[in-house]
C-alpha cells in the first residue's frame, strides 16, 4: 500500500479552495471597478498586475503547484520566463519606431 | 526452502506490492501539453500586444461595444467552475465519489451557462454587425477592425477550450460513475482539472484586456 500512497498528493482543506475562490472573485470586483477609475496609462499595468495574481492563486493552489516537486516548478518558470523574454524583445524593437 | 522458491516468493511480493503507474510522471506529462497550449495562446497575446500598442484609440473605441456585466458574470462562472473542479479532486480523495460526481456534474454545468452568455454576446454583436466580412465593420477605422478579428479568433479558440474541457469532464464523469476513477487513482481527474484550470488562467487575461479598455 506503501507504493499507492506515493503515487497520491496529500489533500488540502475545502475552506482553503473556497478562501482562494473567495479572493479571486474579490480581485474580479477590483478589476472590474479599477476599470471605471481612469489611471491613464497605468490602467493597463495594474489590469495586467491583477490577472497576475488571479492566475498564481489558480496555478499554486487549484492546479497543486505548492506541493509538485522542484523540477514541476523549474520547468513552468522557464515555459514563463521564455514568454516574457518574447514579450520584451518584441516591445523593446516596437517602442524604438513606433512614433517615428 | 531452495533458493528457486525463495526467488519466486520474492517475486510474487514485488508484483503484489508494486502498482505499474506513475501519476507524477502523468501530470507531468499534461503539464508539457499545457505548455505547448501557452505557446498557441501566448503567440496570439503577443500579436494582440502589438496592435493595441499601434492602435490604443480605436482598441479603446471598439471596446465599448462590449457587454462589461456579461464578461464580468462569464469570469465569475468560470471561476466558480474551478473551485467546483478543485473540490471534485478533493472529495475524490476523501472517498467521496457522490460528492465528486455532484461537483464535476456542476463544473461542466458552469462550462455551459459560459457558453450561452458567449452565445448571447456574440449574438448582439453580429446584429450590430461587428462581424468578420461585414460592410458595416470594414467600413470602420483599421484598428477597430483588428480589435474584433482578435476578439473573434481568441476569445472564439478560448471558447473552444471550454467546449473540448467540458466534453473530458464529462467522460471522466462517466469514469467516476463507472468506478475507473477511484481514490487511489484519480490522476485522469487530476489531468482534467490541470486542463480546466488553464483554460480558467486564459480567461482571467482575456477578460481584462477585451472588456476593460479604459
Amino acid at each position: 500500500m506503501e507504493n499507492i500512497k506515493e503515487h497520491t498528493q496529500q489533500t488540502h482543506s475545502y475552506g482553503l479552495y473556497i478562501l482562494v475562490w473567495l479572493a479571486l472573485i474579490t480581485l474580479t470586483g477590483l478589476t472590474a471597478v479599477i476599470a471605471g477609475i481612469n489611471f491613464g496609462k497605468l490602467s493597463i499595468a495594474v489590469a495586467i498586475l491583477i490577472a497576475v495574481i488571479k492566475s498564481y492563486l489558480v496555478l499554486t493552489e487549484f492546479m497543486h503547484l505548492k506541493s509538485e516537486s522542484r523540477t514541476f516548478k523549474a520547468f513552468i518558470f522557464v515555459a514563463i520566463f521564455f514568454l516574457a523574454v518574447a514579450f520584451t524583445l518584441l516591445f523593446s524593437d516596437y517602442s524604438s519606431f513606433v512614433g517615428k | 526452502m531452495s533458493t528457486s522458491e525463495s526467488v519466486q516468493a520474492v517475486a510474487v511480493e514485488h508484483i503484489e506490492e508494486h502498482v505499474n503507474r506513475d501519476d507524477i510522471r502523468s501530470r507531468m506529462g499534461m503539464w508539457l501539453f499545457l505548455f505547448s497550449e501557452l505557446l498557441l495562446f501566448g503567440g496570439l497575446f503577443i500579436m494582440y500586444s502589438v496592435y493595441r500598442y499601434l492602435h490604443q484609440t480605436d482598441f479603446s473605441i471598439a471596446s465599448k461595444e462590449m457587454n462589461t456585466y456579461l464578461g464580468t458574470l462569464n469570469t465569475v462562472i468560470l471561476l466558480t467552475s474551478s473551485l467546483t473542479m478543485a473540490l471534485a479532486i478533493n472529495a475524490m480523495q476523501r472517498g467521496k465519489k457522490g460528492l465528486s460526481i455532484f461537483l464535476q456534474a456542476f463544473t461542466i454545468l458552469c462550462g455551459a451557462a459560459f457558453m450561452i452568455n458567449k452565445v448571447i454576446e456574440w449574438s448582439h454583436e453580429f446584429a450590430e454587425g461587428n462581424y468578420p466580412g461585414s460592410a458595416i465593420l470594414a467600413a470602420k477605422p483599421k484598428g477597430q477592425i483588428l480589435y474584433f478579428g482578435l476578439y473573434y479568433s481568441m476569445v472564439g479558440l478560448h471558447g473552444l477550450h471550454v467546449l473540448v474541457g467540458m466534453t473530458v469532464i464529462a467522460f471522466m464523469l462517466v469514469f467516476t460513475i463507472r468506478g475507473k476513477i477511484t481514490p487511489d487513482n484519480y490522476v485522469k481527474l487530476e489531468a482534467a482539472g490541470l486542463y480546466w484550470h488553464l483554460v480558467d488562467i486564459i480567461w482571467i487575461f482575456l477578460f481584462p484586456l477585451f472588456y476593460l479598455i479604459t
